[in-house]
């Protein structure tokens, strides 16, 4: 037997190489999760194609869109808000390892605490990659066509995972302070069915009642609808609109984005250990 | 590090609440030895446990492990320690192999020395066939094994162990028995709770009795039963003799039972040395024939009745009684 030692590795490895291999060892941990129980993609994977469908053939029937078909219209609203609803996963996914013994051996590791969050964060920004993917696979199979190069839209693209991984983070606070899953999830519904909706992700949101406009328009989820709009080159009636984030969409998305990393990032953070603290 | 205190606790105190979970204690543990932590639930074994892995602050008091303080310098003493806890704390849907290799790489080695290590604990606990099948298909005994190798998967000079074989059958039991002597065998220095009396009894080199967050007594199994413990005297006449009870009287502690022949006697007596002899002394000046005499020593079971006046295992016992009249 070759395990007869005992005492500490003295080869002890540099500080920042470490903390990347326990993020990496964490991601693919949670992604054999992932492949374990599939389901869990179901988010990710059966839920965009199904919106899809859902808005471009019912909805897109009776709403007309200004300068081209609402199948152009939408896909962006699509892709902003297939990726909100999913960082939910962030909140359950969290809740789901913290309800576990599993926190209490990590917690006597001699590991970086935050590794279990960015880990958390990083798997989730992998799936969101794949509901984009189905997204605009979905998208594309429908009749969606994009008018500029392939770097404009690699950027709207980009820009909305920015701010899916932003989310996500918020959505890890609120992981941190559910008690169990079922909180967490009907706690994440009730703030991310507003925040998809009351936005211009599906409809222009010239026809809304003026104070419900003025709150669509300074959402967060419109700032990205938008800025993909305007790089993928498809209809976008929020350009009309004087409002500064409707003006300059990708600069709101990237600010909003900046904005809820640098709140949420420190905040889980500090809610990861008050509690797992006692 | 001979005789230097691996594990060192000044004065610990925890409260939740209104709770006072730990109400004071102190613990030393010598490199190299066992101390079983002995104790009903609720005696504050798992919250001392806590303190000393870092998982909880101590509200008042001290404590260090290999050395450093574990509030102070918690890293210092995570690098050192290995910790099994009373829930098991295994990845349901990981296998066995994947949960070491995970918590192996964590702990900082190299994937192929994780790999390695894994590889070697999964053999020594007897787990080799069920290491690549996921963990929530594995049985009791099976998940406190792994558990058991996940907390040695560094090889750590200092082992936590909470209740290792609760819930465990006999067979079980011995195995990890075995395990836990071999990691002493080692260079390692062990903690570990039961609630078993003789658990404590064959592997603890000292024990500390908890009960209400507090040591109640402590010392080498035999000082514990020599110090509180009345030892049980045993004797088989060679004739029935009324008078042999006033004859012992000097010896005995408390009534003597006298079987329905008359023959056999049984007493509680001083635990002293050469009671035996006394014994037999006494009831041949008294013109008693001895046919046997048999002392036997307090079990912990004796010293925690003795200590907190409550059986150890008072559930267990009541099951037992019901079980018995029903």
């Amino acid at each position: 037997m070759s395990v007869r030692t005992i005492g500490i590795d003295n080869a002890r490895p540099a500080w920042f190489g470490q903390r990347l291999r326990e993020i990496l060892v964490l991601v693919r941990r949670n992604l054999i999760h992932i492949l374990r129980e599939p389901m869990q993609l179901s988010d990710v994977t059966v839920q965009p194609i199904l919106f899809t469908l859902l808005f471009i053939f019912v909805f897109g029937s009776g709403i007309p869109i200004p300068g081209g078909s609402y199948t152009d219209f939408a896909l962006a609203g699509l892709l902003a808000m297939n990726l909100v609803m999913s960082s939910n996963g962030t909140a359950v996914g969290l809740t789901t390892d913290l309800n576990t013994g599993l926190i209490d051996r990590f917690r006597a590791l001699p590991m970086w605490r935050p590794s279990i969050l960015i880990a958390r964060s990083v798997t989730d920004l992998l799936s969101a990659l794949v509901c984009t993917t189905i997204v605009v696979l979905a998208g594309l199979a429908v009749g969606w066509r994009p008018s500029t190069g392939v770097i404009s839209v690699a950027a709207g693209l980009a820009i909305a995972l920015l701010f899916t991984y932003a989310i996500c983070w918020a959505f890890g606070c609120l992981g941190l302070v559910a008690r169990n899953v079922e909180a967490a999830m009907s706690i994440g519904f009730i703030v991310l069915l507003p925040m998809a909706f009351v936005s211009n992700a599906m409809v222009p949101t010239q026809g809304m009642p003026a104070w419900l406009r003025v709150i669509a328009d300074w959402n967060p989820v419109s700032s990205v609808t938008a800025a993909c709009r305007q790089l993928f080159g498809n209809p976008n009636p929020s350009a009309l609109i004087k409002d500064w984030p409707m003006q300059h969409p990708v600069e709101a998305a990237l600010i909003w984005s900046a904005v809820l990393l640098a709140i949420c990032v420190p905040l889980a953070v500090y809610l990861f250990r008050r509690r797992t603290s006692d | 590090m001979p005789g230097r205190a691996m594990i060192e606790a000044e004065g610990l105190v925890k409260r939740y609440g209104a709770t006072v979970a730990l109400a004071g204690v102190d613990l030393s543990v010598p490199a190299g030895a066992i101390l079983g932590v002995l104790g009903p639930n609720g005696a504050g074994k798992t919250t001392a446990i806590r303190i000393l892995t870092t998982l909880s602050h101590p509200d008042e008091g001290r404590a260090s492990v290999a050395g450093f303080d574990v509030t102070a310098q918690p890293a210092e003493v995570r690098r050192r320690i290995g910790v099994a806890a009373q829930a098991t704390t295994l990845d349901e849907l990981l296998t066995g192999r994947q949960n070491l290799e995970m918590i192996g790489q964590l702990s900082g080695l190299r994937r192929s020395a994780a790999r390695q290590r894994a590889a070697d604990l999964l053999e020594r606990l007897e787990l080799t066939d069920a290491a690549d099948r996921q963990t929530r298909g594995y049985s009791g005994g099976m998940r406190r094994r792994l558990d058991l190798a996940a907390s040695m998967i560094m090889m750590p000079p200092v082992l936590f162990l909470d209740e290792p074989t609760t819930g465990l059958d006999p067979a079980g039991r011995l195995g990890v028995w075995e395990v836990i002597r071999g990691m002493v065998g080692d260079g390692c220095t062990v903690l570990l709770t039961t609630q078993y009396l003789d658990e404590a009894d064959h592997l603890a080199d000292s024990i500390a009795v908890f009960d209400h967050g507090r040591v109640i007594a402590s010392g080498t199994p035999s000082q514990l039963k020599s110090e509180t413990g009345s030892a049980r005297l045993e004797v088989t006449l060679s004739t029935p003799r009324p008078d042999a009870v006033l004859a012992l009287q000097p010896l005995l502690e408390g009534e003597a039972h006298i079987s329905h022949d008359g023959r056999r006697l049984r007493a509680a007596v001083l635990n002293q040395e050469g009671i035996a002899t006394a014994a037999v002394r006494a009831l041949d000046r008294a013109g008693i024939l001895v046919d046997d005499v048999q002392v036997h020593q307090p079990s912990l079971d004796d010293v925690f009745l003795a200590l907190t006046g409550r059986e150890a295992a008072e559930e267990d016992n009541a099951n037992e009684l019901e079980a018995a009249t029903a």
